[in-house]
């Protein structure tokens, strides 16, 4: 096995500066993806007084092992990214509330108030809202009981346990397909399931995916159940095409079916779309004056981090005229 | 052999001139080392090299049997941070990867003697009276696994009956078919309670006097 070299990330060890939950700030920034670290960089740039809410930073990057994708680096460790994205972010010494939910983001008057799981709350005329998305779940039976005993959402944490064994992988976007790399490089045997008729992901990320003998594909199938007692065992799937059901012995199950919007703090304030996501228009304002919404927790389309960071800067810009116009700075 | 990129090395130098007290690092290897040991090795010379407060002793698993019985070393490579006191930080495996940057925070801790904890979690570790062992169960590539060894360590920091372990689990995979590790960080409290994902302090605070019976 290859280690992967060291990570230093300097920003996990500076001490960072905690908000005041007394003050007014000029502005909150919920999240802690690419959309609300752009938006931070931007906003402070403005020398305007502002916090940061997140339970952690990276976001989904956490969970992606290479980014080849994101202009100026052909390809970058994911980590080494957010950790690049990070240190920029903490540079400006801005306070930052870390680990502790957002519940709710209330409209007052003037002014949001941001509840947090703890109890207490954070205020400021504008926020913008970049808490980004979470796994899809495949509500089948058995998965809930398997979490964490065969049944996994985070290929690059996971995957290591699973060298030589059987997987299942369900998908068919790059998600599910990168997935698939990261285990086939750990000579695992892996079937690849996706729902629809054929498959999502890049041609070339396919191409790769299919150099390797130990994988199958199969589209138009359904996750019935997954099975076992103490650990997965048995992963059931439908074929869609002719219905019948089949039971595959397996090891590991890694989930890869999309994302769901973390848009419940506002789902009372702000206007969501059928899928959960945040309304916005080309400038990521709500519905709601001074709410503004970046990156995937948005409708925005292609879920990119060079989206997101676009995105989160362009909120960040908007909620800065926003508080020249309302006379707040 | 390097094993720290230059922009490290400097970014450490700098942050290693904020250390207040010194730092003792044990490592546990062997005379024909293995790819892990020697890796491991290698990190913490370059790691210690870069600051006076940080003090290296290399040690032989097989030839220092005293030293493993006084340490309670199980396998190797094993890393042990010491300050005033050991405290029962380990690393089993390379630190490395995202386990890395838990190293040079652990390091900065105990050079501070402070495992800078809320006093909330203070006070309900406090009611810790009895031996614990925490084994945080990782892989390199999970950064969430990272948040729960560091946790642990400041946990083992805090009170002198709890020992915190980080077990990589590619280096000793029979410790993932022993606990049945299927998803990481797996954390196992004296052998029998387990919790698979990183925890609040408070929370696996909790989790400790759960196991406990408290």
């Amino acid at each position: 096995m290859e280690l992967p070299g060291v990570i230093l990330d300097i920003s996990s060890i500076s001490p960072l500066r905690k908000p005041d939950h007394d003050t007014v700030y000029d502005m909150l920034i919920l999240g802690g993806g690419p959309a609300a670290m752009s938006a931070v960089v931007y906003a402070a740039r403005k020398m305007i007084n502002l916090a940061v809410i997140t339970l952690d930073f990276g976001g989904q990057m956490n969970e992606t092992a290479e980014v080849e994708n994101y202009l100026g680096f052909p390809s970058i460790r994911a980590g080494d990214l957010v950790t690049k994205f990070k240190e920029h972010t903490i540079s400006f010494d801005i306070p930052v509330s870390m680990g502790i939910s957002i519940t709710e983001v209330k409209r007052k008057e003037n002014t949001f108030e941001v509840l947090l799981e703890d109890g207490t709350s954070f205020f400021g005329h504008t926020v913008v809202f970049a808490t980004g998305k979470r796994h899809r779940p495949l509500t089948v039976p058995g998965e809930k009981e398997l979490v964490g005993k065969g049944v996994a959402y985070c290929a690059t944490c996971d995957a290591p346990l699973y060298k030589d064994k059987k997987v299942v992988i369900v998908g068919g976007g790059n998600s599910a397909f990168t997935t698939a790399l990261d285990l086939l490089r750990l000579n695992a045997e892996a079937v690849v399931v996706n729902f629809i008729i054929g498959w999502q992901a890049d041609e070339a990320l396919q191409q790769r995916v299919r150099k390797f003998g130990k994988v199958q594909f199969l589209d138009y199938h359904e996750i019935v159940s997954v099975e076992g007692k103490d650990k997965l065992e048995t992963v059931v799937i439908r074929d869609r095409r002719a219905g019948e059901e089949k039971k595959i012995d397996a090891n590991g199950l890694f989930v890869e079916i999309g994302l769901l919007p973390n848009s419940d703090p506002v789902k009372k304030l702000a206007g969501l779309n059928k899928h959960g996501e945040v309304l916005v228009d080309c400038y990521c304002r709500t519905n709601i004056p001074g709410l503004f919404g970046a990156g995937d927790v948005t409708d925005v389309p292609h879920k990119q981090i060079i989206i997101s960071a676009g995105e989160g800067a362009k909120a960040a810009l908007s909620a800065y005229d926003y508080l020249i116009e309302k006379s707040q700075i | 052999m390097v094993v720290l990129a230059e922009k490290d090395r400097e970014k450490l130098i700098k942050l290693f001139e904020s250390l207040l007290q010194d730092v003792k690092v044990v490592v546990f290897t062997q005379e024909f080392e293995c790819s892990f040991c020697q890796t491991t090795r290698e990190i913490l010379e370059e790691v210690s090299g870069l600051s006076q407060k940080i003090s290296l002793e290399i040690y032989d698993f097989v030839k220092d049997d005293v030293l493993v019985k006084k340490y309670g070393v199980s396998r190797i490579p094993a890393t042990i941070l010491i300050g005033d006191r050991d405290y029962g930080i380990r690393f089993y495996g390379t630190p490395a990867g995202y386990e890395f940057t838990t190293l040079i925070q652990d390091i900065i801790m105990i050079s501070r003697r402070d495992p800078g904890m809320s006093k909330e979690v203070l006070y309900e570790l406090s009611k810790v009276d009895q031996p614990v062992h925490i084994q945080v169960m990782i892989s390199p590539t999970c950064p969430y696994c990272a948040a729960a060894v560091g946790t642990v360590h400041r946990f083992a920091m805090a009170n002198d009956y709890i020992t915190g372990d980080m077990v990589e689990l590619a280096e000793f995979p029979h410790l993932a078919v022993k606990y049945n590790v299927q998803g990481v960080p797996k954390i196992i409290i004296n052998e029998k309670e387990s919790v698979t994902g990183a925890l609040p302090d408070m929370d696996l605070a909790k989790e400790v006097l759960k196991a406990l019976g408290k």
